[in-house]
């Protein structure tokens, strides 16, 4: 086994085992603790895949701002160390098993489908082309989708403010 | 192929996700669940083109957006659970039932 395929698996057991613990442990804060292991994780797989920009917006966004988000409303609403209450057996045997009828569905049809190796030269994937592609205003230009997110962005602030803001009584 | 493997790993994300959104009763580990399912569909996404599609980096701009709108998800969630424990003292699912009956 080469050190390229040993990397690629330790890192597929960390998120997938992190990410059964997350959804599974009783105390909300490991729960967020696991978490953060399985987006870190995945920033590696994005790093194996030499995808650097992307892997470095994955742990600055996910890991540094989101999970961050979530610990702060952790300790804002819970108290710490006390277990959530646990799950109804019959709806955890119920979605368990959905869940895995519809994994071992996809999982069949991703198996049968055999996917044509590309050809193609990569593109380049550093910052500055997609920095540069993303202002583009021509006909791959991503401007227009840009713009949109930047006022989603806005909208999403303003609608944390007003939602979160107290009211005067 | 590395492919399927990824595929793998991101399938296995989504349906952890999927078990965590049905099982959870807690409002902070639903929105636990539904950060997982949307980075297995950046995984996809970043996965398919690299190995399908390597010449152009739509995949790349797709995942950037994702990631952007998760995090506005995410803030918007936290605020709308922050009010909702003002009002009803839990973030328990069950019990913001004013609208119930």
């Amino acid at each position: 086994m080469k050190a390229q395929e040993i990397v690629f698996y330790s890192l597929a057991a960390l998120t997938i085992g992190s990410g059964l613990l997350a959804v599974t442990t009783r105390m909300i804060f490991r729960a967020a603790i696991f978490l953060l292991f399985s987006l870190i994780g995945i920033a590696g797989i994005y790093f194996w895949l030499e995808y650097e920009f992307i892997a470095a917006v994955q742990i600055i966004i996910y890991v540094g701002g989101i999970v961050v988000l979530i610990i702060f409303s952790i300790f804002l609403t819970q108290q710490a160390g006390t277990k959530l209450p646990p799950a109804l057996e019959a709806r955890k045997i119920f979605s368990g098993l959905a869940c895995l009828a519809g994994f071992m569905l996809s999982w069949l049809l991703v198996k049968e489908h055999s996917f044509a190796a590309s050809t193609v030269p990569p593109a380049d994937t550093g910052v500055s082309s997609i920095g540069t592609m993303m202002l583009d205003v021509h006909k791959d230009g991503m401007a227009l989708p840009f713009e949109v997110v930047s006022i989603l962005l806005l909208a999403a602030m303003i609608g944390c403010i007003v939602i979160a803001m107290k009211t005067k009584t | 192929m590395y492919l399927t493997h990824i595929l793998f790993i991101s399938l296995a994300l989504f349906f952890l996700g999927v078990y965590g959104f049905l099982t959870r009763r807690n409002l902070i580990t639903m929105l636990m669940a539904v950060e997982l399912m949307l980075n297995s569909v950046n995984l996809n996404f970043i996965a398919f083109n690299k190995y399908v599609w390597p010449g152009r980096l739509d995949g790349v701009f797709f995942t950037i957006f994702i990631i952007a709108i998760a995090a506005a998800e995410a803030a918007v969630a936290i605020a709308i659970i922050i009010n909702l424990y003002r009002s009803f003292k839990s973030i328990d699912v069950e019990d913001a039932d004013t609208l119930r009956y």
